[in-house]
């Protein structure tokens, strides 16, 4: 054996060693367990070829560049069915990507509303969310994914839609909004838009460091935003308008024109995002009971408003409990956006396997899920962790 | 002898506190009434009550039709619940045979000591309870399966609420030993074993169970010998237990880590071996600590059950997609079947983290 | 320290993996592979004791449980009258509920002898993916439906429209490429199950559903309003219905295929349920003497005793017999016959000559 001749262990060596000695012990277990996995997976390998084989079955990634001849409603990206198999998958991914990030946001807002008034003096607005916190905790969220797409199917119907100024419509096919058509100028908008934000960070921080000096607070929350919503606007008047918008007009089946959210996709947002906003809720309350009463009691001796108390006192702290169970609350959430597939809102798994079926190939298809679903989780976990330590660098 | 007129704080009688500060008054005025933003709450709640409830009990109840034999005998606006006593043993047992209810509810009697032994020390007959908790996974295979002496059944017959419970609790007693495994593995000093548990806790964490279940029906045949064939159930019985070890061996990971050091080198000090120090010193701790963290993760699995609809099991959604799609029945029962599945759920998932809750406080104070 | 395990792991490793190079040389796997053929799922089927049967997770009239939880249906007959020919009981059968996805795999796998899924016989389905058809048992085509207050009268001036479609079937294949042929736009509405389909329809989350005619007559059948709504005339695709087996194992396809010959030739015949033992006996029909084994030898080049037909006829009776019974006019379905009448009475159902 290749590990005998190791000079230090040499010398001493005796054969009744390579049990008793901790080090050899661990070294041969690992060995073994190495050895009987390898075993294990040439016997998967050699059984599914064989099996591929005798079945007859296609197998290789090549199906990715044949067409899909399928059509998909949401799409992010150009595709018609005269597109490849492998572009829609890209458009399922996509599809995945928006749902599991809209739904990060909306759960966060309504997870951490939901926890604060769960621990509001208000008996009557306690026992509400702790009731909404507790039934939808307990109930399967597949279960919750089709409640909500029947609710949605209550809607007025499309000749009836509900429409605010003639541009939004609502209806059991969606919301329609208007879609911008951009022309020429349009860029110095956007560039004005991304400006404003980057400004509005600026004079964020310049407004920190002078509170630390001075003590005086500027109105951030009346600033930002009208900065952010001003300095395009002028830009956009003063190139003239470049940016239009298409308004969906009505036609004889549906409303055309515009761009249409689809009740699947809000459906399946509102599941995911009223399910996980339960546990988050959960995850708050726990991190805000964490933070001591003497915390509290010292922002009140201070003569702190009790808001003011929350959002600068008691919120930062309990972040440091929160975050982690909180980065596992999102993953979760990604995930369970896999069931769209129960209401045909065309995420990665339904088209997937809408691919799968049409071409046959299963081991190929099964791993790219998983594949985007592993990468999709580390780049969350990777996000959250970067989170993590920059809010817990602040603690003093 | 005098008694000195003193006025101590102490001795005198109190004046009663303002009437409107005490009783009903006084506790609506302070829990819902304090402020214009607690006003406005409560203000708010009561519309959102006042919007929800009286419709939904008009529906369920006050409208609802209760009797006839197929749908077109339900003609009120409300719901439909006619089906209930044909259909509602179908929702609980599937397809397995009537006369053989029984031996489900014996299985899931026998559950709860077989539980509660492993659960509790100070039980009567503790070892004899010991040993029938280890032999009650074998036991209730049989009551389900049958063999010898009883009919046998087929593993297509389990369905509607009880497929959720066998995959559930199968799947959590099951993933136990491997979850622990995992666990020791990730902490363990040897690298290859740490990076294999990293690797398959990470991967499977990473992943969404949907994916996982149609490995089990689509690709795990591919992976056995040619003439070589699982049972279906089988096949999603063991990729539901890969998929709750995972998550079952981060929680026993942070039990361990929640073991004082101390523990573990006065394991070493003592001169115990590596598993026997696990074995009576560290997990029967670590474990004791983990309990609400399992709970937790029996239930998320136990909801997680009902994702087998979307690979063709008929657990209990199945089962309400079967009726719904029965031509008696089609067309009224849709909502109704989706909430008796969600109350059957509520029900079971509610009691046991209510009851986890119980036990997480007691086993708090057991370490005061 | 550290350092030198680290490095022992990895030339253990190495070894190991040298180990695994053995264990897929493709020598190994390719002789491995030509002990094992395909052959034999007779004799499977016979020692097991039962038929693998694979059907839907529920289709009106194809494929549904009674309340006693008993799975019957059109394309369920199949499986029986199988069953009976091969095993000489018909409820000798284990049924695998297929969706849409899961149904190829598994036949594939090996898991089930037979598939009897409302499945459309393609050329891909036949040649790529290896499986075998056994005929057609139900003659089918897409069409739509819609309400007739829309004021279209053919599927040609849905310009603009939502259309309801259920995924991971040839349908959403059909409509794009209908669509596309015809320069309309429209916007699909994937759902993945029937009934979720007949609900998005009549809450009019689409102008019109679009499925296999039989579906659409069935779903229609269930509507509270059903004059209010019309099956278009265009039917934009030739979806041809059949069992399907893997391929590779012909004794075990010809032995299908003529179960399901000996069904629509019993209806030929008149060969019914109700007279199909004393016919039996011995008629002076030399055909149905041939079929039911009183004749010829037939049955010994299937590879099954003589009376396989008659126990197969005499499970749910003739082709008519099935029809009638499961979704035929009298049941909730209401489907005519029409281009599944036998070729002499009109259709285009015909099964070659038993000789």
């Amino acid at each position: 054996m290749a590990q005998n001749r190791d000079p230090s262990i040499k010398k001493s060596f005796r054969l009744i060693q390579l049990w008793t000695d901790e080090r050899w012990r661990g070294l041969i277990f690992q060995f073994l367990l190495i050895l009987a996995l390898c075993i294990l997976v040439a016997f998967i390998i050699s059984n599914t070829i064989q099996n591929l084989k005798t079945a007859g079955m296609a197998s290789g990634y090549d199906f990715i560049f044949d067409t899909a001849s399928f059509d998909i409603n949401q799409r992010l990206i150009e595709y018609s069915s005269t597109s490849t198999y492998g572009r829609a998958i890209i458009v399922g991914g996509l599809n995945t990507i928006v749902v599991a990030i809209l739904g990060i946001f909306a759960s966060t807002i309504i997870g951490f509303i939901a926890g604060i008034l769960r621990l509001s003096r208000n008996f009557l607005i306690s026992r509400l969310v702790g009731i909404y916190v507790e039934f939808i905790r307990n109930v399967p969220v597949l279960l919750q994914i089709i409640f909500w797409w029947v609710i949605l199917l209550a809607l007025p119907k499309v000749r009836d839609s509900l429409s605010i100024g003639d541009s939004i419509f609502l209806s059991n096919r969606g919301i329609r909004l208007p879609s911008p058509i951009y022309e020429e100028g349009s860029f110095w908008v956007l560039a004005a838009f991304i400006i404003a934000i980057a400004l509005s960070l600026i004079i964020r921080r310049w407004s920190f460091k002078r509170q630390e000096v001075t003590g005086q607070t500027l109105p951030i929350w009346i600033i930002a935003p009208a900065l952010i919503i001003f300095l395009p606007v002028i830009i956009f008047f003063m190139l003239g308008q470049p940016i239009g918008f298409e308004t969906p007009v009505r036609s004889k089946f549906n409303l055309r024109g515009g761009f249409n959210v689809t009740p699947e996709f809000v459906a399946l947002w509102l599941a995911l995002s009223t399910y996980t906003a339960a546990f988050i809720s959960e995850i708050v309350r726990a991190g805000i009971s964490s933070v001591s009463a003497g915390q509290k009691e010292a922002a009140r001796a201070l003569g702190l408003k009790q808001n003011i108390t929350m959002r600068k006192i008691i919120l930062p702290q309990a972040l440091r409990v929160i975050i982690p169970p909180l980065t596992s609350q999102y993953l979760n959430l990604t995930k369970n956006s896999s069931l769209a597939v129960a209401i045909g809102y065309q995420d990665i798994v339904s088209i997937g396997d809408t691919v799968l079926n049409q071409s046959g190939r299963v081991l190929e298809v099964i791993s790219i899920f998983m594949l985007f679903y592993l990468t999709l989780s580390l780049a969350t976990s990777a996000f959250m962790n970067w989170y993590n330590k920059k809010i817990n660098l602040i603690e003093r | 002898m005098d008694t000195p007129d003193l006025n101590y704080a102490g001795s005198n009688k109190s004046r009663p506190p303002p009437a409107n500060t005490v009783g009903i008054i006084g506790w609506i005025r302070s829990n819902l009434l304090g402020g214009p933003v607690n006003t406005c709450l409560t203000l708010i709640s009561c519309y959102i009550l006042w919007l929800i409830v009286p419709p939904l009990l008009d529906w369920t109840i006050f409208n609802a039709d209760f009797t006839g034999d197929s749908g077109r005998e339900c003609t009120t606006e409300g719901a439909c619940w006619a089906w209930l006593d044909q259909r509602i043993y179908q929702f609980l047992y599937g397809f397995y045979p009537p006369d053989s209810y029984w031996r489900v509810n014996l299985a899931i009697i026998l559950l709860l000591p077989a539980l509660a032994y492993v659960l509790f020390d100070k039980l009567p007959f503790s070892r004899q309870g010991r040993w029938f908790s280890l032999t009650y996974p074998f036991l209730a295979t049989f009551l389900l399966i049958g063999g010898i002496g009883l009919e046998g059944i087929t593993t297509d017959k389990f369905g509607g609420f009880m497929l959720n419970l066998v995959a559930g609790i199968s799947g959590i007693v099951l993933s136990l030993p491997i979850g622990i495994l995992l666990a020791l593995g990730r902490r363990s000093k040897l690298p290859a074993i740490r990076i294999l548990s990293v690797s398959f806790i990470e991967f499977i964490r990473g992943v969404p169970l949907i994916t996982l279940l149609f490995v089990a029906v689509i690709i795990l045949q591919l992976f056995l010998p040619p003439n070589v064939t699982l049972d279906q159930l089988v096949r999603v019985m063991i990729m539901i237990t890969l998929f709750a070890s995972a998550y079952m061996a981060e929680v026993i990971r942070g039990g361990l880590q929640a073991i004082p050091n101390g523990q573990y080198e006065a394991g070493k000090a003592m001169g115990l071996s590596y598993w026997q120090s696990m074995r009576l010193i560290i997990l029967p701790q670590a474990l004791k600590i983990s309990i609400p963290g399992i709970v937790n993760t029996f239930i998320g699995l136990f909801k997680d059950t009902t994702l087998v609809i979307i690979i063709g099991l008929f657990d209990i959604l199945g089962q309400a997609r079967v009726l719904q799609t029965n031509p008696d029945w089609m067309g009224k029962v849709d909502y109704e079947t989706f909430l008796i599945a969600a109350i059957f759920f509520f029900i079971v998932c509610f009691s046991i983290s209510r009851y986890s809750i119980n036990l997480e406080k007691r086993l708090d104070t057991d370490h005061d | 320290m550290k350092n030198k395990f680290l490095v022992a792991i990895v030339a253990s490793a190495t070894i190991a993996l040298a180990a695994c190079d053995g264990g897929i040389d493709p020598k190994a796997a390719k002789d491995k592979e030509s002990s094992v053929t395909n052959a034999g799922t007779l004799d499977d089927v016979k020692k097991r004791g039962h038929l693998n049967c694979g059907i839907n997770t529920g289709l009106p009239g194809f494929a549904y449980t009674d309340d006693k939880g008993n799975w019957q249906g059109f394309d369920v007959a199949f499986c029986q009258a199988l069953a009976a020919a091969v095993l000489g009981d018909p409820s000798k059968v284990k049924y695998k509920n297929l969706t849409g996805k899961t149904r190829f795999p598994t036949l594939a796998s090996g898991e089930i002898d037979v598939l009897s899924r409302n499945t459309t016989w393609t050329l891909q389905r036949d040649v790529e993916l290896g499986f075998t058809f056994l005929g057609v048992n139900y003659y089918d085509g897409q069409g739509f439906i819609g309400r007739k207050s829309l004021g279209v009268k053919s599927a040609k001036e849905l310009d603009g429209a939502s259309v309801c479609i259920q995924t991971g079937t040839t349908t959403e294949l059909n409509l794009a490429d209908f669509f596309r042929a015809n320069n309309i736009k429209y916007e699909p509405v994937p759902i993945e199950t029937n009934s979720e389909a007949r609900a998005g329809y009549l809450a009019e989350r689409c102008d019109v559903y679009t499925t296999d005619a039989s579906g659409l007559a069935a779903t229609k059948s269930t509507f509270k309003d059903a004059d209010k709504h019309m099956v278009f005339p265009e039917i934009i695709s030739k979806e041809p219905l059949g069992p399907l087996v893997r391929q590779g194992d012909d004794q075990w396809a010809d032995i299908g295929r003529w179960v399901l010959n000996a069904l629509i030739v019993g209806e030929e015949l008149g060969i019914t349920k109700a007279n199909v033992a004393t016919m039996s006996s011995g008629t002076k029909n030399p055909e149905i003497n041939r079929l039911l084994g009183t004749e010829g030898s037939i049955a010994k080049w299937l590879g099954l005793d003589p009376k396989w037909a008659m126990r197969a006829i005499s499970a749910n009776g003739n082709y008519a017999e099935i029809f009638e019974k499961y979704i035929g006019k009298n049941t909730p379905l209401g489907l005519a016959r029409g281009q599944n009448a036998l070729y002499n009475k009109g259709g285009i159902l015909y099964a070659p000559p038993v000789r």
